[in-house]
């Protein structure tokens, strides 16, 4: 056979390999991006449910205006953080914040008992846990894209087109215990 | 695996087809317009086999202010898994169980008793609910539909063959001899118990597998080990449930005698060893 045709051969096959890899590493940043972009709208959400929340509160509770600053302040501060790190921290710090607030409310048995209440705890509690799902779907494909460009042959092709790593969205454990648990 | 199985079910319902066919003496062309009549008859039902299942089993599609707590759940279970959120629908039966159903993640549906959400804590419901995601996710759905759609199309055809025997009027039976009936005849009695013999031991090792996915997605497989017991010791028997439609819930609607016959037809495996296996996780 032709050296030629033999050489022409191994080129377009390493050029299909070069494609399939490349177009893999694409796929796994995508999914991680996708995944971010699911734990931006469960936090928003969480933003949004938490004004209308202290309102509630504040019908049965004037007096703890502590709790309300305390709570107000660390949503703007987890709204206006940026990168995974930082919105983690600030994250952590709002779960605390809202924790007293839940504690405050343990006073108020009326309050506990209202409709309202009751039903922005459910929609509270149900996106604490979408908050929890979404990071550790997150995690799951920034896991599986940073071993996947560490390996070899990805990481040739990773390290040439600036593949770089993700970071992991990490949750102070002890915080996340104290979260405020809503049981039923 | 699953392929196998395709392949001897697409075997026997050609077998059945020439068989038919033959008897009209309608050879190959015979053949092949039973099957291509079999072929239209499958896309439809795999169409729309899930609202069909959904009917049978007289699930109703339900709102989120009437379920918020349900659908809480299944929203985020379905961004652990990645995939869409399926559509939500509720039957009311007091016995606890659940099942999904669809083509895809993009075309799915969860059901699940008024007994179920009535029995089972947060933690419980929601492996029940990581279960059915599994189910979506590893496109078990699919398969299930799949395999029923295929299981109908033998039973149809065989008891085609049956009937023909006994009220036909002859044929070619006289020219081609009657031993091509007889063997016809035990063809149509033996394919679909083993059409469903070899789907039984799959769909077995399908529920594990989604037992194993449900305790990655909540990370918590005690919740679903708990579910199972108290699924379990439930004494009340489901009567919205359709015979034909049993293997798409999470533990079998018609409770059955632990003997060695129940065990070969089980779509499901005891619901001890998966409660041992979650446990052992």
């Amino acid at each position: 056979m032709d050296p030629i045709l033999i050489i022409l051969g191994v080129l377009v096959l390493l050029a299909l390999i070069f494609v399939w890899i490349y177009n893999g590493l694409v796929t796994l940043r995508n999914r991680v991006k996708n995944a971010w972009a699911q734990i931006d709208v469960q936090l928003k959400r969480r933003y949004n449910l938490i004004p209308n929340l202290v309102e509630t509160v504040k019908g049965y509770a004037k007096h703890e205006k502590t709790v309300f600053e305390e709570v107000t302040k660390a949503r703007s501060a987890a709204i206006n953080a940026s990168g995974v790190e930082n919105q983690a921290q600030a994250e952590n710090m709002l779960s605390g914040a809202l924790k007293s607030l839940f504690a405050v409310v343990e006073n108020y048995p009326d309050l506990k008992a209202s409709q309202n209440f009751m039903m922005l705890q459910e929609e509270l509690a149900g996106t604490e846990n979408k908050i929890a799902y979404a990071r550790q779907f997150y995690n799951d494909s920034v896991m599986g894209y940073n071993i996947r460009i560490q390996k070899i042959p990805y990481n040739i092709i990773a390290g040439m087109f600036g593949f770089g790593k993700e970071e992991l969205f990490e949750v102070d454990i002890a915080a996340e215990r104290k979260a405020p648990k809503v049981e039923f | 695996m699953s392929y196998t199985l395709f392949l001897i079910f697409f075997f026997i319902s050609f077998a059945l087809a020439s068989i038919i066919s033959e008897y009209f003496g309608g050879g190959y062309l015979g053949t092949a317009a039973i099957l291509l009549f079999a072929l239209i008859w499958m896309l439809f039902s795999y169409y729309l086999g899930d609202r069909a299942i959904l009917a049978i089993n007289h699930a109703k599609e339900v709102r989120k202010v009437d379920y918020p707590h349900l659908f809480n759940s299944v929203e985020g279970l379905s961004i652990a898994a990645g995939i869409p959120k399926p559509k939500i629908y509720v039957i009311d039966d007091p016995a606890p169980n659940a099942f999904a159903t669809g083509r895809d993640p993009k075309h799915a549906s969860i059901a699940v008793t008024t007994g179920l959400l009535q029995e089972m804590k947060r933690l419980e419901l929601e492996g029940v609910l990581a279960h059915e995601i599994s189910h979506i996710k590893n496109y078990d759905i699919r398969y299930m539909l799949l395999v029923m759609v295929m299981i109908g199309l033998i039973g149809i055809l065989s008891s085609m063959l049956v009937r023909m025997f006994f009220y036909g009027r002859g044929g070619r039976r006289s020219r081609s001899g009657g031993y091509l009936i007889l063997l016809g005849i035990i063809f149509a009695i033996i394919a679909p118990i083993i059409a469903q013999l070899v789907r039984l031991a799959i769909s077995r090792k399908r529920e594990y597998m989604a037992d194993a996915s449900a305790a990655l997605l909540t990370r918590y497989p005690q919740g679903l080990a708990d579910a199972l017991k108290k699924i379990a010791r439930s004494e009340i028997p489901m009567t919205s449930a359709n015979q034909d439609s049993a293997p798409v819930y999470i533990a079998n609607p018609f409770r059955s005698k632990k003997d060695f016959f129940s065990n070969l037809f089980s779509t499901h495996p005891p619901i001890m060893s998966r409660i041992k296996a979650l446990e052992a996780m």
